[in-house]
């Protein structure tokens, strides 16, 4: 795969890479569906009670369900809405969030794109789905929504920053923005993995990851019980699926990156384990994150608006830099 | 120079926080709360004027459903007001069966608050324990009086039907179980950081404030002001039983919450006593066929969950009351609202009014 | 059904009389409140068709009771009170309707008469209150029986021809047994005492003792002085009325009322206040929220339902009903525009 980038770009060559991608996305769809029915399941169990059950075996096709009742639902466009940036804003939102998964490195050999600056590509490309939010919630045309746009804007620039900074020591750790070498760089027992000497950097990165996307306890654009579902209160049917889309697949990526840069990506805890194949002890590790997130949902309260800030900004981004400060003075020590 | 403008927000009747249909006016600026008026009226269905036309006993299915959430309480404030206008007397059975379903109506109507405060608040998870202990109580009212939530318990001399076999030793193992999983309750949520942030110092009221807005319940307990009407002007047999009245200091929404919570442990204390007490006997009074009670008027005050709960009769010695009026606790201490809010950002509003605990059919009437 | 009603109030005022009864029987002349009035309520007709027999006999019992008649009101409260005391009194009942067939000659003072055969009466029907009427008892029974059940008809129309006797005005001397001071009076006194020195000397139009609710102290202020009583009755420190429970309004079809319930959370002394207004178009009190904040919105129902205005109130809009509601609904004549809604 790696190499058809390096051939010249022929129609066959560009009909391989198309097929790829539109099975990654298929897969990525794939996931979204059972990460959803695993969410509803998770937080059922951890609430004395059943999640879905009924539809299909087991309840499987809940998803499916939702999904094929989102999609034949009647397309509403408020009167007033600003028709154009209402359609758009749906698609900004989602496509970053699909473009960021190229450079992860799923296995040794499974990568669709190895840039030497992979790790800047995500942040950046995800940043651009904080104009999509805000977006949705201006075209909407509604003070609620307004509201939950503004207070999502806030939230996840605010968070960017710690994320990022965090990010930094692993840098620092490893020499190299490429998401490849970070993986290659941790070892082969997981007291080697980056998430033990990069504690602190561990700690920030979870909460602020948790912040970017939108979930429990920093849920507030959709707030349900304040604002009544924030900026996409008056998105129905595909539009709305669309959001949720994005924000389900910007979870896959969250742990994807949680993986590669924290809990030594492909690698086996112990390198007797190694017999397994490395993607699946890539999508255990990402499995684990993705649960994390539901079992956070299920038990959390959510923080208020004020207090998320003063916690990005006083709490967060102080450790983040500390964290930095102390990796570099002890790389130097080491050296 | 940006030029501003204050954002008129309705937090409209129909919204998952309100707990009913009820609307708030909202004007803000940016996040902080100007100023607020709240408009009820949307739940109003006439049950005083209703009543003018109901005798007695037809009253009383009717205020089960004002505070639906606490039905049992409401009957108990028509009968005991009839039965004080007539001066009738009340087998010893019946008191204790009142006073144990009272009771059990308090826990659940906690329970409600509990984990509807909760769910507000953002955490998911207490909303859906809170309701399957609730269940207990519910399956345990089933089976006394065949209703889940309005109960048309009571009549006026005493109940109406009696405690089936093995009640009591239900009651009683419905006891032992509360009591655990209270400490389940603490555990989940009142050491939780991102919570006590939430409700630490919010929605503060001074002791006078509260006594001159009339506030009554945990609202005014929470000032410090130690005025529960079960001690302090005793109905029925609650002079028997010991328990104790919990109280708060600072007057926010973390002692209201902390009273809640240790009022559900004080009734499990009264029910335990009183289910070792549980005498035999008959469950209705000699009360006369047809309830008349003399000409007079007279006003009975009991403790609901959510407060003072009055019932004023002006009789004119015929079986129909010339005037009912239920004085309503939710319905007076939604009154602070307005105040309470202004200042504080948005997101404090759902925690203030959850922290109120209002029952919109009772604020309504 | 009217059996039944008559029944349990006979049972329990039965015992109760045949109580006193006893004692009268025993220390003659005593002043009682006697057979209670209730009990006669119910059977009105029975009364009237039991009357021409028992007049004559109507002056038996207990003459030695001499015991004056005394306000309904009180009788209502012995009778209300006198609840299933009814197990007690099988044995003193037969001597007492022995007495009172016995007691015969007394001259029939229709006061006198009223209670006595009352009591008899009513103590024969406690006894066998399936027997109570006349007309099912017929011979086989036994001797006293039939003497009850004529003292049950006889006590029906002597209390008729009390009622009767009593609605032409005509109890001479007729003070209440005196009643017992109310344990409240002291404080009625003393806070009526209070407002006429310190407000005004005529706010108080009426102060009474509403006995059937506990004993509340009741004042009914007049509405040109209310404001300044309630500013008072907060403030002054042996009253201290801090908490206003309860705010209702009340339309009598002659006149308006707004009843207030107050009570004073430091000494759990509660009191009532009334304050009427005659004018049925444009009724007015004064508005006392600035005293007790928590008149607010209960003086908006007050007046969203019935219509009264207070001047005074800060924000008096319709609170229940819809903003551009016609009409009060809760009147007494409140006829609604639209009747389809």
């Amino acid at each position: 795969m790696l190499d058809l980038l390096a051939k010249p770009l022929t129609w066959a060559n560009f009909g391989i890479m198309l097929a790829f991608a539109v099975l990654f996305l298929l897969l990525i769809l794939g996931y979204v569906t059972y990460a959803i029915y695993f969410e509803r399941k998770v937080i059922g169990w951890m609430q004395f009670r059943y999640g879905p059950n009924r539809t299909g075996p087991l309840g499987l096709l809940q998803t499916v369900a939702d999904v094929l009742k989102l999609l034949i639902k009647e397309d509403t466009i408020p009167k007033k809405a600003d028709r154009e940036l209402f359609i758009l804003a749906p698609a900004i939102t989602f496509v970053p969030a699909f473009a960021a998964l190229a450079t992860f490195p799923f296995a040794k050999n499974w990568q669709f794109a190895d840039l030497n600056v992979g790790l800047l590509y995500y942040a950046a490309l995800s940043s651009i789905s904080t104009i999509g939010i805000v977006l949705g919630g201006w075209a909407s045309n509604n003070k609620y929504s307004l509201l939950g746009g503004m207070r999502s804007a806030a939230q996840m620039i605010s968070y960017e920053i710690p994320l990022v900074m965090s990010m930094v020591g692993v840098i620092l750790m490893t020499g190299s923005l490429n998401l490849r070498k970070i993986v290659e760089a941790q070892g082969n027992w997981f007291w080697e993995w980056n998430f033990l000497p990069q504690i602190i950097g561990f700690f920030v990165f979870i909460v602020a990851a948790i912040s970017e996307l939108n979930r429990t306890p920093f849920d507030l654009p959709e707030a349900e019980s304040e604002l009544v579902a924030g900026y996409h209160v008056e998105y129905s049917g595909f539009r709305f699926a669309f959001f949720m889309l994005a924000e389900y697949v910007y979870t896959f990526a969250i742990a994807a990156l949680t993986t590669v840069l924290f809990l030594g990506g492909w690698h086996a805890p112990f390198p007797f384990l190694d017999f397994i194949p490395g993607i699946l002890w890539f999508l255990i590790k990402m499995s684990f994150c993705v649960f994390f997130m539901f079992w956070l949902r299920a038990t959390l309260p959510r923080v208020r608006v004020d207090q998320l800030m003063g916690l990005g900004w006083k709490l967060l981004l102080p450790l983040a830099l500390a964290n930095i400060f102390i990796t570099a003075i002890v790389k130097e020590l080491l050296r | 120079m940006i030029r501003t403008e204050e954002l008129l927000l309705n937090v409209g009747p129909q919204h998952p926080s309100t707990h009913g249909v009820l609307r708030i006016i909202v004007k803000l600026d940016g996040e902080i709360i100007t100023e607020a008026i709240p408009v009820i009226g949307y739940l109003h269905r006439g049950t005083e004027k209703l009543a003018e036309d109901l005798t007695y006993t037809q009253i009383i299915p009717y205020t089960d459903r004002m505070d639906y959430v606490s039905a049992m309480t409401n009957n108990y404030v028509i009968c005991h007001a009839v039965e004080t206008l007539m001066q009738l007397e009340v087998p010893e059975r019946a008191q204790y069966l009142r006073l144990i379903v009272m009771e059990l109506q308090r826990i659940a109507s906690h329970l409600v608050w509990w984990g509807t405060y909760l769910l507000d608040i953002g955490a998911l998870s207490p909303f859906l324990f809170a309701f399957k202990d609730r269940e207990i109580i519910i399956n345990l009212f089933n089976e006394l009086c065949g209703a889940r939530l309005t109960y048309n318990y009571m009549r006026v001399g005493g109940v109406k039907w009696d405690a089936p076999e093995g009640w009591i030793q239900k009651v009683r193992d419905f006891v032992t179980h509360m009591r655990e999983q209270l400490k389940t309750y603490d555990n989940l949520v009142s050491g939780n950081e991102i919570f006590l942030a939430r409700i630490k110092g919010i929605g503060k009221y001074t002791a006078e404030e509260a006594i001159n807005y009339g506030l009554s319940g945990a609202n005014l307990r929470c000032t410090g002001v130690k005025w529960d009407l079960r001690k302090d002007m005793p109905y029925g047999i609650y002079d028997r039983f010991e328990f104790d009245v919990p109280v708060g200091q600072n007057g926010d929404c973390y002692d209201r919450y902390i009273i809640r919570l240790e009022e559900i442990r004080q009734s499990l204390r009264i029910l335990e006593q009183a289910v070792e007490q549980f005498p035999e006997g008959e469950i209705m009074g000699k009360v006369p066929r047809v309830i008349r009670p003399p000409e007079g008027e007279v006003y009975v005050r009991i403790e609901s969950p959510r407060g003072e709960i009055g019932c004023h009769i002006v009789s004119k010695g015929k079986d129909k009351p010339y005037r009912l009026k239920f004085r309503r606790p939710s319905f007076v201490n939604l009154q602070i609202l307005p105040k309470l809010l202004v200042g504080q950002p948005m997101a404090n509003m759902i925690t203030i009014l959850g922290g109120v605990d209002i029952v919109l059919g009772e604020v309504d009437c | 059904m009217s059996e039944e009603n008559k029944r349990e109030p006979n049972g329990e005022s039965a015992s109760h009389s045949a109580d006193e009864a006893k004692e009268e029987a025993k220390a003659s002349g005593a002043d009682q409140t006697g057979a209670p009035e209730p009990v006669s309520k119910p059977q009105p007709a029975e009364a009237e068709s039991a009357n021409a027999a028992p007049a004559d006999n109507a002056g038996k019992g207990e003459a030695k009771a001499a015991a004056e008649p005394k306000p309904s009101k009180a009788a209502v409260d012995s009778a209300s009170e006198a609840t299933p005391a009814n197990a007690a009194e099988s044995a003193p009942e037969t001597p007492q309707a022995n007495a009172a067939d016995s007691a015969g000659e007394a001259a029939p003072k229709a006061e006198r008469p009223a209670r006595a055969p009352r009591e008899a009466g009513a103590a024969a029907a406690s006894k066998e209150p399936s027997d109570a009427p006349a007309s099912e008892l017929k011979g086989g029974a036994d001797a006293d029986k039939e003497a009850k059940a004529k003292a049950a008809a006889e006590a029906r129309a002597a209390r008729a021809a009390a009622r009767a006797q009593k609605a032409e005005g005509g109890e001479a001397g007729a003070e209440a047994a005196p009643k017992e001071p109310s344990p409240n009076q002291p404080r009625l006194d003393r806070i009526v005492q209070l407002i006429r020195e310190h407000v005004h000397p005529d706010a108080i139009v009426e102060a009474v003792i509403n006995e059937r609710d506990r004993h509340l102290p009741t004042l009914t202020i007049k509405p040109d002085h209310w404001r300044e009583v309630a500013e008072f009755v907060k403030t002054h420190e042996e009253l201290r009325l801090n908490y206003l429970s309860n705010l209702s309004g009340v339309d009598y079809e002659t006149h308006m009322e707004t009843v207030y319930h107050v009570v004073s959370l430091e000494t759990k002394d509660s009191y009532c206040f009334k304050v009427k207004t005659m004018d049925r178009e444009e009724p007015s009190i004064p508005s006392v929220t600035n005293v007790w904040a928590a008149a607010n919105w209960n003086e908006r129902e007050v007046y969203d339902l019935l219509g009264i205005h207070f001047p005074g109130h800060p924000d008096l809009r319709r609170i229940m009903m819809p903003d551009d509601w016609v009409g009060h609904p809760l009147r007494k004549d409140y006829v609604p525009i639209d009747p389809e809604v």
